[in-house]
């Protein structure tokens, strides 16, 4: 398992096994998204605003 | 010797379904790449490098990502599931209630307009309440409830302001008196898979808004609502939305092309994903 840290509030997030390039995990402290956008070593970023033609 | 399959999923956020598609893709031995929307560009003179994919399975979480890729990609001759033109059938809730017009199917009354003032004629002559929808987005975000004349004026005043064009198209809805419930049902290559309830106590029950999950019996009047909602849009990988009217009876209310199943595969133990893969696999042969 690899911990990042939370860009927006530094606190150390763990990203669980079978974590992928591309999801979606939330800080569990300050409660932000965070988009993995790298696995080795782990890279995590603020995820984008949702968009008004998202989802389904 | 007989060629590898190479798969495509189109693809930004991964959702808990993307994760379980990759999974299923990776189980058979399949291989495939992934394709960021966010990365990806095309050139429309050099198809080659997209003519290496035996199909692309669409699962952008932006619509307009998805729609415009799926038409390169057809016009290419790549493959897709679904088709650009099913994902435009779905994609836009009006072009879906021409469809099912069409197709004489049962579905909630619709008001179109494309001014305030004439979306305001076309809602007393509905009356109130009544729903006012943007005719692209999920999750059922920028839906509007309309009690009375107040509130339909300060919508539409609202709706002017937000700039894209597309809310100046006034897409107005029947207010349905459902049970607290509507139905999703998960249809794929002509068979209804699964369907459930979502139900919450507020009007929209979208899951995404925090609508529960419960097993719906696919009854052979919902299937074969389904299966003519499916064939109406094009049909392909699909989830088809029904309301239960008191008087009428089941309505549809829309169909997705790029379904979310995170609350219905756990809940009825059917590997959609897995079915989805097969579906894909399936259309390799078959031509755009």
């Amino acid at each position: 398992m690899s911990t990042v840290t939370c860009p927006e509030c530094d606190a150390q997030v763990t990203l669980e096994a079978g974590a992928e390039v591309g999801e979606i995990i939330v800080c569990s402290d300050c409660g932000v998204d965070l988009e993995i956008t790298a696995l080795d070593p782990a890279v995590v970023q603020l995820a984008p605003m949702e968009q008004e033609d998202w989802g389904e | 010797m007989q060629r590898r399959l190479k798969i495509g999923v189109l693809c930004s956020r991964v959702r808990v379904e993307e994760k379980w598609i990759f999974a299923s893709l990776e189980k058979r031995g399949i291989d495939f790449d992934r394709l960021d929307d966010r990365v990806i560009n095309f050139d429309l003179d050099d198809p080659m490098p997209w003519k290496q994919y035996d199909a692309v399975l669409e699962r952008s979480i932006s619509y307009t990502n998805g729609l415009y890729a799926l038409r390169i990609l057809n016009a290419f001759g790549v493959p897709t599931v679904n088709t650009a033109v099913v994902a435009e059938a779905c994609g836009d809730k009006l072009t879906t209630s021409t469809l099912l017009m069409k197709a004489e199917l049962p579905q909630p009354r619709n008001l179109v307009a494309f001014t305030p003032e004439s979306a305001l004629d076309a809602l007393e002559k509905l009356g109130y309440p009544a729903v006012v929808k943007p005719v692209v987005g999920s999750w059922g975000r920028l839906l509007a409830k309309i009690n009375d004349r107040d509130a339909a004026e300060a919508i539409f005043e609202h709706k002017a302001t937000l700039g894209s064009t597309q809310h100046q198209v006034f897409y107005i809805q029947e207010y349905i008196e459902k049970p607290g419930r509507d139905i999703r049902a998960v249809v794929i290559d002509g068979r209804v898979l699964t369907a459930m309830y979502r139900t919450s106590p507020h009007w929209i029950t979208n899951t995404a808004r925090g609508g529960a999950g419960e097993l719906c019996p696919v009854t052979p009047e919902i299937e074969g609502l389904c299966l003519k909602a499916a064939q109406a849009v094009g049909g392909g990988v699909l989830a088809v939305d029904l309301i239960e009217h008191p008087q009428r009876g089941f309505l549809v209310n829309e169909v997705n092309h790029t379904m979310e199943f995170h609350t219905l595969q756990p809940l009825s133990g059917i590997d959609i994903a897995s079915e989805i893969v097969d579906y894909v696999v399936n259309t390799v042969k078959e031509k755009v």
